[in-house]
């Protein structure tokens, strides 16, 4: 009766250890972040790290290793994206950006459509 | 002594009956947030408003802005990308976030429909000196509001501070401010782990925390 109840509590030790050294695991996330949080600090505290053509080469870097370790791309990337190639004058691959966004998240419709147009006007200048 | 036991209805029971309700108020945990309006709106996706800033940091919206799409998505909500929104707003004019906060919901509404647009207040932001030390701390209310009514649907006050030895000062921030070209800007920040932190506790609080959103999927074990 002792001799079982010695190897259940040792069970349950063993369960709780393997537990708590999960725990100081980096947590799993739903999506493949990359690069973005440090892109969107270095836009606005070090502007010189996140010109156009940087910010282009990591996003796109990012949605490949997305890609990869076949986990989403978050909301939000592909329009920014899109803003920043639209900002380069590269209104084709800017257009393909706002629908993959749009395609993937269609609660961005309202605003990529007026994205969209505002660069229309822009191209037509 | 008998006689405080034959009286059932003995003052000193009732008393002490009272003090024991009372304590156990005092010293309770807060009730549980109502979600009635959050569970009734069932939002998708939310729009984040540059946040207004009353802290000593000039930077502090968007040192806030770069952390807070993360946490927010990963509950399971749709975040439009903080940069496009702030650029798209002063494209039209609106240069501070005080003129950020102070466009109507219609207007928002008809730009962008939002399921729910957040809005925060920062308080306090970076080092804060008291008489021998300093403690870096970031401090800030929030709402969530209904992006059809106005609705408020989740509110708070998020905080997290630094304790004395992991603010990023000292000799070893020093040593690491050496090596500046090579080391992501964000690192060298406290204010942006602290951001996190403060996010984090917030939105998943669990008792006043945001519920999940219809995105969410529990990892892979």
């Amino acid at each position: 009766m002792i001799r079982r109840t010695i190897r259940k509590s040792g069970n349950l030790v063993l369960f709780f250890t393997v537990v708590l050294l999960c725990g100081g695991c980096v947590a799993k996330t739903m999506y493949y972040w990359g690069e973005y949080e440090d892109i969107v600090y270095d836009m606005y505290m070090t502007p010189g790290k996140a010109d156009p053509l940087t910010q282009i080469e990591k996003l796109t870097k990012d949605i490949q290793r997305a890609e990869k370790e076949k986990k989403p791309v978050p909301p939000g990337i592909y329009m920014h994206l899109g803003m920043i190639y639209a900002m380069e004058g590269n209104f084709a691959l800017a257009k393909n950006a706002f629908e993959e966004e749009k395609r993937r998240y269609p609660e961005s419709t309202v605003l990529i459509n007026r994205l969209q147009s505002n660069m229309n006007i822009r191209e037509q200048k | 002594m008998n006689w405080i036991f034959s009286n059932r209805l003995n003052p000193i029971f009732i008393l002490f009956g009272l003090l024991i309700i009372v304590l156990t108020g005092c010293v309770g945990p807060p009730a549980p947030y109502d979600y009635s309006n959050l569970i009734a709106s069932n939002p998708t996706s939310i729009l984040v408003i540059p946040p207004r800033n009353n802290s000593m940091e000039v930077n502090a919206p968007y040192i806030f802005l770069s952390t807070i799409t993360k946490p927010l998505v990963e509950k399971g909500y749709y975040v439009f990308p903080v940069s496009v929104i702030d650029t798209f707003f002063k494209e039209n004019g609106m240069q501070t976030t005080d003129d950020m906060n102070s466009v109507p919901l219609d207007k928002i509404r008809e730009i962008i429909k939002p399921d729910a647009v957040l809005y925060a207040d920062i308080e306090k932001w970076g080092q804060e000196y008291q008489i021998i030390s300093s403690k870096g701390i970031v401090k800030y209310s929030f709402r969530l509001l209904d992006g059809e009514t106005g609705a408020l649907l989740w509110n708070g006050k998020a905080k997290a501070v630094a304790t004395s030895g992991d603010g990023g000062g000292g000799i070893a921030g020093l040593l690491v401010s050496a090596v500046v070209d090579q080391v992501m800007s964000s690192v060298l920040d406290p204010t942006v782990n602290l951001s996190r932190s403060a996010h984090e506790r917030s939105i998943n609080h669990l008792t006043q925390g945001l519920l999940s959103g219809p995105y969410k999927k529990e990892p892979n074990k």
